[in-house]
């Protein structure tokens, strides 16, 4: 299924019109030796009609953070300190009954792993028709109707028939499309898409991207999406934020991350991907070593015990997001990177 | 590279046979595997890619003789393996190793990593009481790990050092093939790079031959010599990974390598892709004649009646598609 090309509409990066604002989000766990912090004071923001992806290896906090917001954390993990803002109201701090109506109304998620999300003992249609009636006042008949129309959508071929299928009916790929119907049902303002690809066949992968990007314009909605791969959200995002051990250290427009990659785990992700024009068995550059368990953060810089740039003061102070480039656009927690700016 | 082939799989298929219906009521034949022919080249990384279910892990444990093969022979060292039982079987287990994608599972949690690497030498008696540590010793810098880590318990490993220690394991017997099935996919990406150029030193050092199985396409053209493109339980496309990646000629290849993305942001903006229509179908059912046909952008008239031939193409190159063969000669 291809659908038309839309023009996009310019998203509001520059205009600073912010639909997701999370300030100094902190989260941390219970643990035997008292709580520990896995999510150190995070920033990160949205704006309207903007695609943010926002990448980092497994544990680095990228799920918990949107969990977080919300507030579907698990037990014995909490947020301690911090804001997240949703078109100008706190999700922290609302009644329950307002968040509600926030989750999978107007801000819809997809999950990575469909087969916990989904409830195997209910049909497709009758999933999909839920979040309608409840959030959208629609009748069962019309949310019976709108739901069909998703599943065309998202490219599920008889969709109508499909309606009254049971989730282990559908292959792996459809169940995900699945997933995104019910994610994009309210036609939310904001899609949060946590790993939605990660299990699936490079084919599905780039047929479930292509689908997202075509939709987001089509309906002119925010996208956050998360990975572990760069590559992936290459074409897709506007703007990537890289995290590490529950924080944001690179924030910037997706070509210039790529183009002048300038923290040093970026610099490092970006060298362990094989490129195209690699000899065969020239090595790969890699990072030593594996990210802190919480519980056991340094005390400075989060990245020091890995970095290749290391220097005394990353052992002591924590460096903080600053702006790179003139407007500000790129950001870089990182005082080597920092202090070259500042020499150039 | 004028290797010689270190094992010839020949008419390789394999049928699981399965019960289907709420009561297991009726029977059904899988066709996981169905008429494979190649060859893997001494010292080579030869890859095998395809979408999940194509055969790729059947492939793998087939040749190993780990599943019994419904047909076809697998040659290695002069004998077909696969028709050989266990106890004849166990001369050549030691030389053909394997290695998964979740090390957690095929680890003892109650053994040390020391008992793990040393058990396979043990077994196989391939160094005394007195040289065991030693040899443990060795094998855990092999793969990167300092001695200490002998007295360690896998869950007090990551993901990352969890792999290194099966690979000493597979080491350990002194292994001349290792199937690596998708070894590397559950990695992180920056861990995943460290094992890569663990793998390709070993291989340099012990002139190890790989058959690496793998969905990550970018990897795979990073890693590999050969590259094997399989299609619900057949090879579609087999050649050298230049030839592969710049010379594609199967229509599935092709679908498959412009889903690859790029680290590039500007390219990746404007590519168009080449979307394969619907799923793999049933390997309970698979379509008559060209297994893609159902797929294929290009398929004609003789696709859903005849099987194509498996032939070479190009030299060194081969494919299984009528419109490629089609203008050969003979
Ligand atoms: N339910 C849980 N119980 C205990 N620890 C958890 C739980 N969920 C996540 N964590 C820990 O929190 C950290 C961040 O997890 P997560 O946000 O899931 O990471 P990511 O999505 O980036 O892979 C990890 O170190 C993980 O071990
Ligand atoms: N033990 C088994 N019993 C029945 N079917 C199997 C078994 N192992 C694999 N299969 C089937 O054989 C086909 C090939 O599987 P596999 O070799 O695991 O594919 P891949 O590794 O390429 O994902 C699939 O349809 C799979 O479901
Ligand atoms: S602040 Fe220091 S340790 Fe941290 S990334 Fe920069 S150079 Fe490395
Ligand atoms: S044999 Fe026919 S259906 Fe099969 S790949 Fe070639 S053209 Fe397509
Ligand atoms: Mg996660
Ligand atoms: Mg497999």
């Amino acid at each position: 299924m291809m659908m038309a090309n839309t023009i996009r509409p310019e998203p509001s990066t520059k205009t600073g019109e912010r639909l997701l604002d999370v300030k100094g989000l902190t989260i941390e766990i219970e643990t035997r030796n008292g709580p520990a912090t896995i999510v150190d004071g995070i920033d990160l923001h949205v704006g309207k009609g903007e695609t943010l992806g926002i990448v980092g290896e497994s544990g680095c906090g990228k799920s918990l953070t949107m969990l977080s917001m919300m507030r579907l954390l698990p037990n014995k993990i909490r947020v301690t300190k911090g804001e997240a803002n949703f078109a100008g109201r706190d999700l922290q701090t609302m009644s329950n009954s307002e968040l509600r109506k926030v989750r999978g109304g107007d801000v819809g998620f997809i999950f990575q792993d469909p087969m916990t999300s989904l409830n195997p003992v209910m049909r497709i249609g009758q999933q999909l028709a839920e979040p309608l009636i409840y959030h959208r006042g629609m009748s069962k008949a019309q949310a019976r109707k709108r739901a069909g129309e998703l599943l065309r959508l998202v490219g599920i071929p008889g969709a109508e028939e499909r309606l009254d299928a049971y989730p282990h009916e559908l292959s792996g790929g459809m169940r995900q499309r699945v997933m995104i119907a019910i994610g994009l049902a309210c036609n939310p303002q904001l899609l949060i898409a946590d790993e939605p690809t990660t299990a699936l066949d490079v084919t599905i992968q780039a047929q479930i991207v292509d689908l997202v990007k075509d939709l987001r314009d089509k309906l002119g909605m925010s996208v956050v999406w998360i990975t572990h791969d760069l590559a992936l959200i290459a074409g897709l995002v506007d703007r990537i934020n890289v995290l590490y051990a529950g924080t944001v250290v690179e924030d910037a427009p997706v070509d210039a991350l790529f183009a002048n990659p300038s923290h040093p785990y970026t610099q490092g992700l970006l060298a362990s991907i094989p490129k195209l024009s690699d000899e065969r068995s020239i090595r790969l550059s890699s990072i030593g070593g594996t990210p802190p368990e919480p519980g056991r953060r340094p005390k400075g810089c989060p990245f020091a015990p890995r970095c290749p740039l290391v220097e005394s003061i990353c052992h002591d102070s924590v460096p903080s997001l600053e702006g790179l480039s003139q407007n500000g656009s790129h950001r870089v927690a990182c005082f080597v990177a920092q202090r070259k700016l500042e020499a150039a | 590279m004028a290797a010689q082939p270190l094992m010839r799989i020949e008419n390789l298929v394999k049928h699981f046979h399965v019960r289907l219906g709420a009561f297991g009521e009726r029977a059904a034949t899988v066709h996981a595997l169905d008429d494979v022919n190649f060859d893997i080249l001494e010292g080579e990384t030869l890859s095998l890619v395809g979408e999940s279910g194509c055969g790729k892990s059947t492939t793998g444990f087939t040749l190993l003789n780990l599943h019994r093969a419904t047909e076809g022979k697998v040659i290695y060292q002069g004998r077909n393996i696969v028709e050989l039982d266990e106890k004849a079987m166990r001369p050549y287990r030691r030389q053909l190793q394997i290695v998964f994608q979740d090390p957690y599972s095929t680890l003892n949690p109650r053994m040390t990593i020391g008992e793990a690497v040393g058990e396979p030498i043990l077994f196989h008696k391939l160094a005394t009481k007195a040289e065991l540590k030693d040899r443990i010793a060795a094998l855990l810098a092999d793969v990167g790990l300092p001695p200490r880590f002998a007295s360690r318990y896998p869950h007090e490993l990551s993901g990352g050092q969890r792999q290194r220690v099966a690979i000493a394991r597979a080491l350990a017997c002194q292994p001349k093939f290792i199937v690596c099935d998708e070894a590397i996919s559950a990695l992180d990406v920056s861990v995943q790079a460290q094992i890569i150029n663990l793998l390709l030193d070993l291989q340099q050092k012990y002139g190890l031959t790989y058959l690496f199985i793998a969905h990550d396409l970018a990897v795979v053209r990073h890693i590999s010599d050969r590259v094997g493109v399989m299609y619900l339980g057949r090879l579609a496309e087999l050649a050298t990974r230049e030839e592969l990646f710049e010379h594609p000629l199967h229509p599935y290849t092709k679908a498959l390598l412009s889903a690859v993305p790029e680290a590039d942001p500007a390219h990746e903006r404007s590519r168009k892709r080449q979307i394969l229509q619907g799923d793999v179908p049933s390997p309970l059912s698979p379509p008559p004649g060209c297994r893609f046909h159902t797929r294929c952008p290009i398929a004609m008239d003789i696709c859903d009646k005849v099987v194509p031939e498996w032939r070479e193409a190009r030299p060194g190159h081969r494919v299984a598609c009528h419109a490629v063969t089609e203008g050969l000669p003979g």
